[in-house]
């Protein structure tokens, strides 16, 4: 395996108007690498997704992020209420979202499951009332 | 050599100060100060005309060609863009400034509106077919299909391939002249354009609209030679083909008009346009059909080649609705070959960005790059020549400046 660009950002919880700067970031430092478009649009998908999932149910996170040659290691670890039902929390259409949430435009249900069908591997552990990791893998090959 | 063969800026070096205004602007982040002059980085330039808006020392020059060039050949068709007739204070019909037009040297009109009638039917054909990846992005704005070539990669594919307006209309309008029987070599087809974005994108070999026009001309130097003619017009010739479908094509939600789909976005201003293409990457748009982006601020009227506040322009251009019908060219886009809509190559954008192409050496550089602005005072305030501590780190890993030129590392090493 090749060496890898380390990154890590704090994602903030609540506020809405910042979500997606650390996938900003990531995506610029993707193409400055000149990773191919097709993956890039792949991991700013999965990862705004993730972003996004932190500020509603967990009050922010971290994202860290690798980069090597062949692959973009994505991990997302928040401190928030855990998931109790991963099965169902997976599932297209289904939300916990708040009505004010949803009436920001978030809250469709498609969140975890974008995130699961734009990475090559997904990975979610989670425990109530201790936290949620994500563990994304894009593969650029 | 360079491929973009004709900038869209020039730099008059005794007015520039070097002070900081069009580098902090730059949204492509296109402009160095060195040695006390505002440098373009061209091959970053995407020709908004953003720095020509900003200069407070009118050091910035749009580029286009002079009036004069018109007289280069016998037989002479203006090709105004619908800008041009939200110039004009209480102007009671656009024949007045296409009469004016001929008044002032022309043989004949060709108004940008009727292309863009063409094109918004042909877009409307285009999207019930169902064949276009959506949300579908207009090609209109130059500026705005060059930044995504450039720096939005994974969106081209969202580009609509049809030509602009204007592109259309000279086309049709050398065809007419040709049909009237007019020797080829003695035509002249002349843009009358509102930004330097436009020009740019009619004369360089590498976008998609080059060698239709014989010149592009600027609508302030055309309004300064139109105001003292137009008066004097007694008999005003019907000569108008502007509908309102194409005239609102001047002002942003234009466009959108005339796709007759609600489901729709129009954004104006260059950093409202990155926010929506900055969205677009995320897939959180996936629920519009149209997109119609325009560099400047209220869309064309606001091209810095204009003469009027571009809200003026716009609440002047609204007038006209009343008079004008919807549409009155009597152009079927279906009747045309398929290939007369469509650019006949994508923009060949270089891939500025990239560090390297070894990806180990791009990713030291990357490594670089972080260490080095991790150490910058992130003030970004310009001082070393560079728009932001940022783009400063990556100039200075790129061979491009020294160190030394931050304020804050230079008090430390003293």
């Amino acid at each position: 395996m090749s060496d890898a660009l380390h990154l890590e950002f704090e994602v903030s919880g609540n506020n809405f108007v910042s979500a997606g700067g650390a996938s900003d970031e990531v995506k610029k430092t993707l193409k400055m690498l000149g990773i191919a478009p097709q993956f890039i649009r792949k991991v700013a998908i999965a990862m705004y997704e993730g972003e996004i999932n932190m500020v509603i149910h967990a009050g922010g996170g971290r994202a860290i992020v690798d980069i090597y040659r062949e692959k973009i290691v994505i991990v997302l670890k928040d401190e928030g209420p855990g998931i109790p039902n991963i099965e169902l929390a997976l599932t297209e259409g289904y939300s916990t979202a708040t009505d004010n949430i949803r009436d920001l435009g978030f809250g469709a249900g498609m969140g975890l499951p974008n995130m699961k069908k734009y990475t090559d591997e997904f990975n979610l552990e989670s425990e109530v009332g201790k936290g949620t990791t994500v563990t994304m893998v894009v593969n650029f090959f | 050599m360079d491929k973009k063969s004709v900038h869209t800026v020039m730099l008059d070096r005794d007015k520039c100060k070097g002070c900081i205004s069009c580098m902090k602007r730059c949204p492509t982040e296109a402009i160095r100060v060195r040695g006390g002059k505002a440098k373009v980085l061209y091959e970053r330039c995407i020709g908004c005309g953003e720095c020509v808006r900003i200069c407070p020392h009118q050091a910035k020059l749009p580029v286009y060609d002079s009036f004069d060039k018109i007289f280069d050949y016998k037989y002479r068709v203006a090709v105004p863009a619908p800008s041009l007739f939200g110039q004009f204070n209480n102007l009671k019909s656009v024949d007045l400034i296409l009469n004016g037009l001929l008044e002032i040297g022309f043989d004949d009109v060709y108004e940008v509106a009727v292309g863009a009638e063409l094109i918004s039917q042909k877009t409307r054909e285009l999207m019930e077919q169902g064949k276009l990846k959506k949300p579908i992005i207009s090609s209109a704005c130059p500026a705005v299909v060059e930044l995504i070539y450039m720096r939005y990669k994974g969106l081209t594919d969202h580009v609509v391939d049809l030509v602009a307006p204007a592109e259309v209309a000279l086309k049709l309008a050398r065809e007419k002249a040709l049909q009237k029987g007019i020797p080829a070599e003695d035509i002249g087809v002349f843009f009358i354009s509102p930004c330097p974005a436009k020009v740019f994108a009619l004369k360089n070999p590498v976008t998609a609209g080059s060698g239709v026009a014989d010149g592009v001309l600027s609508i302030s130097e055309l309004y300064f030679k139109l105001l003292p003619v137009l008066p004097k017009i007694k008999d005003v010739k019907p000569l108008s083909k502007t509908g309102v479908l194409g005239l609102r094509w001047a002002a942003c939600g234009g466009e959108c008009y005339g796709i007759e789909n609600e489901k729709y976005l129009a954004a104006d201003g260059m950093e409202n346009v990155i926010n929506v293409l900055r969205e677009m990457e995320n897939d959180s748009l996936n629920y519009i059909d149209f997109i119609e982006l325009g560099a400047c601020p209220s869309g064309c009227v606001g091209g810095v080649l204009n003469v009027e506040n571009p809200f003026a322009a716009r609440a002047r251009l609204r007038t006209f609705r009343h008079i004008l019908e919807p549409s009155k060219n009597a152009l079927d886009a279906s009747e045309f070959d398929e290939e007369f809509f469509h650019w006949d190559h994508e923009p060949e954008v270089e891939d500025i960005f990239r560090l390297d192409a070894d990806f180990a050496t791009a990713l030291k550089k990357m490594r670089e790059i972080e260490d080095l602005y991790a150490k910058l005072p992130h003030l970004d305030c310009g001082q070393c020549g560079a728009p932001s501590c940022r783009a400063f780190a990556e100039d200075v890993v790129n061979g491009d400046t020294i160190i030394e030129k931050c304020p804050k590392i230079k008090d430390e090493t003293d």
